[in-house]
């Protein structure tokens, strides 16, 4: 069939937003993905990623903005005359065809001559070549989802789009479809563009994540970056878990602020910080803590005056509530690998970490953001 | 004490099925066998009107064939005729109400079924209001000279095929509706970006995926509308007698029940035949 666009390169997403009604399910959003590249759109269910991957694949037409692919604008054009593929949330395979006539499907409406050996490779690269002839049906939730995968991948599409693709296994196959999918990325080289509200997920399989939130972008960029250091509380609660402290910045040490944290004082590098003034919120990630008892000499940055309010002893790691003097809970992982004796509840401590590990956010926002995201709460932004 | 699970009463199956049983064997199995004894009876010699004797004569069956062949002929292209209209109404109604009415679906399904409040008969009475002179269709029609100022709809073929496929259409809608609803949408959003476009789409994946809809939609209307003989009688003239009326007037007016009998045995093979062979060709066991 003519008609499909044959644009190549990256996809840029233009100041669109999408309203229904009075909802705006996306605002003002623009974003660029480079072509070849792993992008994860990361948010929680009504974050509007889903209908901004839908408004990519023409399912959705945007209320304002463009969406163009190279320097072809796809805004408005038909999903089917665009060169990009979907794997759907539920698979949407077609109950009625055989996984070879799913598979070939796109390959025959574009009136593609060696649809057998195409159809035959792309299930090899899945590795389930020996259920060509069976329906849809009589395959297992697993072996659905890669011959989605197969489905779109067999079209070579400028780009990939993965609606939760992994959404409706269970976690140990979550797990090894994760690592599959990196790898099948990397072996056929196309553009992948993932939603997904699973951070951990995101962070396994993207170059690079957008984390959104009430149809706008909070961050972008690498897995490490969002984690080491986040721009909002929203990023730093809902990629991992952050211990964020209020506290203001007292002076300057070189390419430091020294921070005044209830009267304790931190040092923070100057490029880590997001503060717009001297109110801060301070963040360290969990992991980044030691603890020590008071007679150990530790380095670092230190708080004192802790005591132990809970243990979790979860095998690869030690999990403590430690509340401090001015009554905030913290949050500390220690490695079980030291030979320490491990804590107990109600011991006296000390919590330190190494200074440069130590972000800061503005200090006027919800220390809260992204910790408790109830879906049922929120929209879905599936329709 | 006696077991709460009636299960483990072996009997029970069958105490289950013997209500059904009966009813089928007293009301279907009885009569149909009683027709076929008939249908190979012939008249007593010097009896009465309506008094016959068993004598096995098969030849009935050709007699009574040869005699009705153009009515039996005309019952199958009517009924054809209705199932094809029917289906090209239904269909894209059946498509809108599981599709698109939104909220609108159930008081759209009400309506569907609203004609079977009032009945069969007059509603079929009423369309010989619609389609007479004093109608609205006859006059509109002549005003835009599709038909001559002398032609009549009503006691035409028309009339009588306007009738089968109106009284037979919900019968038509409703597996059609049933079997469109279960379709996931997100099927022909994958179809769509799989590069088909609407009407690719519609071939491939919507009408293949509604297929038991057709099927029961196309059965459930050409079956009864093949023996039906009111629209005929109601709507039609002499010339538009379908097989159902023959079988009536042999029954009830010449009392000539041998032919009767084997004409409705006729008629259910026949049926029976193009059923069979309507099923093996639409495949219904390759859809799921």
């Amino acid at each position: 069939m003519s008609g499909i666009s044959s644009a190549r390169g990256d996809l840029r997403i233009d100041h669109v937003t999408k309203s229904y009604g009075d909802f705006t399910a996306v605002n003002d959003l623009s974003l660029t993905i480079p072509e070849g590249s792993f992008f994860a759109l990361l948010g929680p269910s009504g974050c509007g990623k889903t209908t901004t991957l839908r408004m990519v694949a023409g399912l959705e037409e945007p209320t304002k903005g463009t969406i163009s692919l190279g320097n072809t604008d796809i805004t408005f054009t038909k999903p089917y005359q665009r060169p990009i593929n979907t794997v759907f949330q539920n698979y949407a395979l077609f109950p009625h065809l055989t996984i070879f006539e799913n598979i070939a499907f796109g390959l025959r409406r574009r009136g593609i001559k060696d649809v057998k050996e195409q159809v035959e490779k792309a299930l090899d690269l899945v590795e389930l070549s020996h259920l060509s002839a069976r329906k849809p049906t009589q395959l297992s939730g697993g072996q659905q989802q890669r011959i989605a995968l197969a489905r779109a991948i067999v079209n070579r599409p400028a780009l990939l789009l993965l609606d939760e693709p992994l959404g409706a296994l269970d976690l140990k196959l979550r797990r090894q479809m994760q690592i599959e999918l990196k790898w099948i990325q990397k072996e056929v080289g196309l553009t992948f563009v993932h939603v997904t509200h699973d951070q951990e997920e995101a962070m396994t399989m993207a170059d690079t994540i957008a984390v959104m939130n009430e149809g706008e972008i909070e961050q972008l960029g690498s897995p490490a970056d969002l984690y080491d250091n986040p721009k909002t509380a929203f990023v730093a609660n809902f990629l991992g878990q952050s211990n964020l402290i209020k506290g203001t910045i007292s002076g300057n040490d070189g390419d430091n602020h020294i921070v005044d944290l209830f009267g304790q004082k931190i040092s923070l590098s100057k490029n880590r910080s997001h503060a717009v003034d001297n109110s801060i919120l301070a963040g360290i990630r969990p992991e980044k803590f030691r603890i020590s008892r008071l007679a150990t000499p530790t380095s670092g940055n230190i708080l004192s005056g802790g005591k132990i309010e809970d243990v979790s002893y979860i095998g690869v790691s030690t999990q403590y509530q430690v509340l401090m003097p001015w009554g905030q809970e913290l949050m500390v992982f220690e490695q079980n690998d030291d030979g320490v004796a491990p804590f107990n509840v109600g011991e006296d401590v000390n919590i330190s970490w190494e200074a440069g590990f130590t972000f800061a956010l503005r200090g006027d926002e919800d220390a809260e953001a992204g910790t408790e995201v109830n879906p049922e709460e929120i929209i879905e932004d599936d329709e | 004490m006696m077991s709460k699970s009636g299960i483990s009463n072996p009997r029970t199956p069958y105490l289950l099925l013997l209500p059904g049983i009966a009813f089928l064997f007293t009301f279907f199995i009885w009569p149909i066998a009683n027709l076929a004894q008939t249908s190979t009876q012939t008249p007593i010699a010097g009896g009465d009107t309506g008094e016959y004797e068993q004598t096995l004569r098969w030849a009935n069956y050709i007699d009574a064939f040869l005699e009705n062949k153009e009515q039996f002929g005309r019952s199958f292209l009517y009924a054809a005729i209705a199932t094809v209209v029917a289906l090209a109404i239904a269909y894209p109604l059946a498509y809108a109400i599981a599709f698109k009415a939104g909220k609108f679906k159930n008081v759209l399904l009400v309506l569907v079924v609203a004609p079977f409040f009032t009945s069969f008969l007059l509603r079929t009475i009423a369309w010989k209001q619609i389609l007479g002179e004093q109608g609205v269709v006859v006059p509109f029609l002549r005003d835009l000279h599709i038909i001559a100022p002398s032609t009549t709809l009503t006691s035409s073929a028309f009339a009588v095929v306007a009738g089968m496929t109106y009284n037979f259409l919900p019968f038509m809608t409703l597996p059609l509706y049933a079997s469109i609803d279960r379709i996931d949408p997100r099927t022909l959003e994958a179809s769509g970006d799989l590069y088909a476009n609407g009407i690719t789409t519609f071939r491939k994946v919507t009408l293949p995926l509604s297929m038991p809809g057709v099927v029961a939609g196309t059965l459930l209307t050409f079956i009864p509308a093949a023996g039906d003989y009111v629209n005929a009688a109601i709507l039609g003239s002499p010339q538009t007698k379908m097989i159902g009326n023959v079988i009536e007037s042999r029954f009830f007016k010449i009392v000539d029940y041998p032919t009767a009998a084997a004409l409705s045995f006729t008629l259910m093979t026949a049926i029976l035949v193009l059923v069979t062979v309507y099923i093996r060709k639409a495949g219904t066991e390759e859809l799921v």
